[in-house]
C-alpha cells in the first residue's frame, strides 16, 4: 500500500512501485489538472508542489513521496476563491490551448515563494525562472504578464 | 510485468549492503535519471534502494572545507551563500542547467552519476556499446553533432554531460563512499570517472553496491575567483554544446595560477592541466587566453557532423577566462 497526501486528504493505493506520481494522481486518484506533456522532465507540464517545492510529478515515483505533503493544481484555490495566479492566467488570457497551463501556474506559484522581493523580480528572471515550462503554442508573452501582474 | 522491489534505506551500510547483495539492483535518489531511463527501457533494475531520506543531506562548512551530502538537492547546493561566496562555480555551473523543478528533485551525487544524452544510448532498438556491450557505436556512423570532441574511442564518442562535474573538476573535491561490504574509500575527484575506452559501459570506479556518501571541497584560496560559462542551442534549459569551468588567481596583471575544465565537449569532466601552465606568468589577457585554449583542444578530434564544437570550446575558454579577469574583486 502507498500512501499519499494530495491537496489535505490521504489516500491508499495499491500501486506497482514503478508508478510515477503523475500516473498515481492522473489514473487513480482521478487528478487530471497535471499533464503528461514528454513523460521525461523536459516540459513541465507535470508540475507539481511537493513540500512546497515545485517537482515534476513524472519523474517522481508516487512511492517515495510518502510522508510528504503533495499539492496539484486542483488544491490551489481557497475554496471558491480562486489563486491570484489563476485570475492573473484568465485576465491576461495566458493560455491557447490550456496543456501547459495547469504547470505554469503551478511553477509560477512556487517561484513567487522562492524570491525574498517579489517586486525586484525583472523580466528576464521570470522568463529563466519559469524556463522548465515550455508552452507549445508559444503564450508566453501573456504568461510573463500574468505572473508580473501578481508579483506586485 | 517483471518483478520489481522499492527499498527504503533506513541507515548508509545497510543501504549500501542491500544494492551490493542484488546484481540489477540500483540506488534512487531523485529519481531524474533512473526514472527517465527506465521509462526508455534503457535502465532495467529489478530493485531500487531509495536514498533520499538517508541522514546525507547537509552542507558542513569550516575554514578549511565544505562537506557537501551526497543527498543534497542540486538546488539547495546551488543557492547556499557560503558556498556562493567562496567557490562560486559551483552555484554557477548549477544554474545554468536543468530547471528549477529539476534542481528541486535531483541530489549531488545523482547530478555527478547522471548518463549521458547520447540519442542511440537513449534508443533501446540502436546499438551502442554503452548500454549493450560489444553491440557497436550507432553514433559514430549517424548523428554525432552531440557527440564529444576530447576522450573518444572508436568504442563510444559519447559526451559525460554535468555541469556540476565540469566545475568540481577544478576544485581538487574529493569523494567519500561506503561499499557494500562495509569498507570505505577516499576518492579523488580526478579520476572518478573513467574514459570510456574499450569499455564504455564502466563510466566510474565505484563498485556495485559502493554508496557515495560525501563530496569534500577543501578550502581554495583561487576558487573564490571561479566562474562557469556554457553555450546551449537554447538561452537557458539546456544540455551544454561547450562550456568551461576556469578559476584565475593573478597579481599586478600576471597569471599566478589558473584552473581551466572543460564541459559538453568530453566523455568524462576535462581537466586542462596544459593549458593551465601555459598561463602561470602570462599577463591576464585574450590573447594568452586563446593561446591556452589552443593547447585545450590540440587533441581534439572531430566527427562527421560536431567539429564545430572545437572552435566553439576555444571561445567559450577564452570567454569565460575573460569574463574573470575583468570581474571586479
Ligand atoms: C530534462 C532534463 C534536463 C537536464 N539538464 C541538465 C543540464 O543542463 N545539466 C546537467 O548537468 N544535468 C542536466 N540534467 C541531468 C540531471 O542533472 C540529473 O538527472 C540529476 O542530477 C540526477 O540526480 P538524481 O538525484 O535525480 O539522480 P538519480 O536519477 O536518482 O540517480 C542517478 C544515478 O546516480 C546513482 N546514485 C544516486 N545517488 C547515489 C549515491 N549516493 N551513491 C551512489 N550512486 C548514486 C543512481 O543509482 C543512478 O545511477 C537534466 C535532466 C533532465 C531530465
Ligand atoms: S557514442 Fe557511446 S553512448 Fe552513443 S551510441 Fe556510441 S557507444 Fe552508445
Ligand atoms: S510531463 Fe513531466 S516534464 Fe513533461
Ligand atoms: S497554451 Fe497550449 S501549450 Fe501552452
Amino acid at each position: 500500500m502507498v500512501r499519499l497526501t494530495v491537496n489535505g486528504e490521504r489516500h491508499e493505493l495499491d500501486l506497482d512501485p514503478r508508478t510515477t506520481l503523475l500516473d498515481a494522481l492522473r489514473d487513480h486518484l482521478g487528478l487530471t489538472g497535471a499533464k503528461k506533456g514528454c513523460d521525461h522532465g523536459q516540459c513541465g507540464a507535470c508540475t507539481v508542489h511537493v513540500d512546497g517545492r515545485r517537482v515534476l510529478s513524472c519523474l517522481a515515483l508516487a512511492v517515495a513521496q510518502q510522508g510528504r505533503e503533495v499539492m496539484t493544481i486542483e488544491g490551489l484555490a481557497l475554496g471558491v476563491h480562486l489563486h491570484p495566479l489563476q485570475l492573473a492566467f484568465i485576465e491576461c488570457d495566458a493560455l491557447q490551448c490550456g496543456f501547459c497551463t495547469a504547470g505554469q501556474i503551478m511553477s509560477a506559484a512556487a517561484l513567487l515563494g522562492e524570491v525574498e522581493h517579489r517586486r525586484e523580480l525583472s523580466d528576464a528572471s521570470i522568463r529563466e525562472r519559469m524556463s522548465g515550462n515550455l508552452c507549445r503554442c508559444g503564450a508566453y508573452p501573456n504568461i510573463l504578464a500574468a505572473i508580473r501582474r501578481v508579483r506586485t | 510485468m517483471r518483478p520489481f522491489t522499492y527499498v527504503e534505506g533506513v541507515s548508509v551500510a545497510d543501504a549500501a549492503a542491500a544494492v551490493h547483495a542484488t546484481p540489477a539492483a540500483m540506488f534512487l535518489a531523485g529519481g531524474t535519471t533512473v526514472v527517465d531511463l527506465m521509462k526508455l527501457g534503457v535502465l532495467a533494475p529489478d530493485t531500487l534502494v531509495d536514498v533520499h531520506r538517508l541522514p546525507l543531506g547537509d552542507i558542513e562548512l569550516d575554514d578549511r572545507r565544505a562537506r557537501i551530502g551526497a543527498c543534497v538537492r542540486n538546488a539547495q547546493l546551488a543557492e547556499h551563500p557560503e558556498i556562493r561566496a567562496r567557490w562560486p562555480v559551483v552555484g554557477e555551473a548549477l544554474q545554468s542547467g536543468m530547471s528549477p523543478q529539476l534542481r528541486n528533485m535531483s541530489t549531488v551525487a545523482g547530478n555527478v552519476l547522471q548518463r549521458t544524452r547520447c540519442p542511440y544510448y537513449r534508443d533501446p532498438h540502436s546499438a551502442c556499446n554503452k548500454r549493450v556491450p560489444g553491440s557497436g557505436c550507432a553514433a559514430r556512423t549517424g548523428w554525432d553533432r552531440d557527440a564529444a570532441v576530447l576522450g573518444t574511442s572508436p568504442r563510444c564518442i559519447a559526451v559525460f554531460p554535468s555541469d556540476l562535474a565540469t566545475a568540481l573538476a577544478i576544485l581538487d573535491a574529493i569523494i567519500y563512499t561506503r561499499r557494500g561490504d562495509g569498507g570505505a574509500r577516499r576518492l579523488p575527484f580526478d579520476g572518478f570517472h573513467r574514459l570510456p575506452g574499450d569499455t564504455p559501459e564502466r563510466e566510474t570506479i565505484l563498485d556495485h553496491g559502493e554508496l557515495v556518501t560525501h563530496f569534500e571541497l577543501p578550502d581554495l584560496a583561487l576558487a573564490r575567483r571561479s566562474h562557469y560559462f556554457k553555450v546551449r542551442d537554447r538561452a537557458s534549459y539546456d544540455f551544454a554544446l561547450a562550456a568551461a569551468a576556469v578559476a584565475l588567481d593573478v597579481e599586478r596583471g600576471l597569471v599566478r595560477d589558473a584552473r581551466i575544465a572543460l564541459g559538453g565537449v568530453a566523455t568524462r569532466p576535462w581537466r586542462c592541466s596544459a593549458a593551465e601552465q601555459s598561463l602561470r606568468g602570462k599577463r591576464a589577457e585574450p590573447a594568452a587566453f586563446r593561446a591556452a585554449a589552443d593547447l585545450a583542444l590540440a587533441d581534439a578530434v572531430a566527427g562527421a557532423h560536431n567539429g564545430f564544437k572545437i572552435e566553439l570550446a576555444r571561445h567559450v575558454i577564452t570567454r569565460a577566462l575573460t569574463e574573470l579577469a575583468i570581474r571586479p574583486g
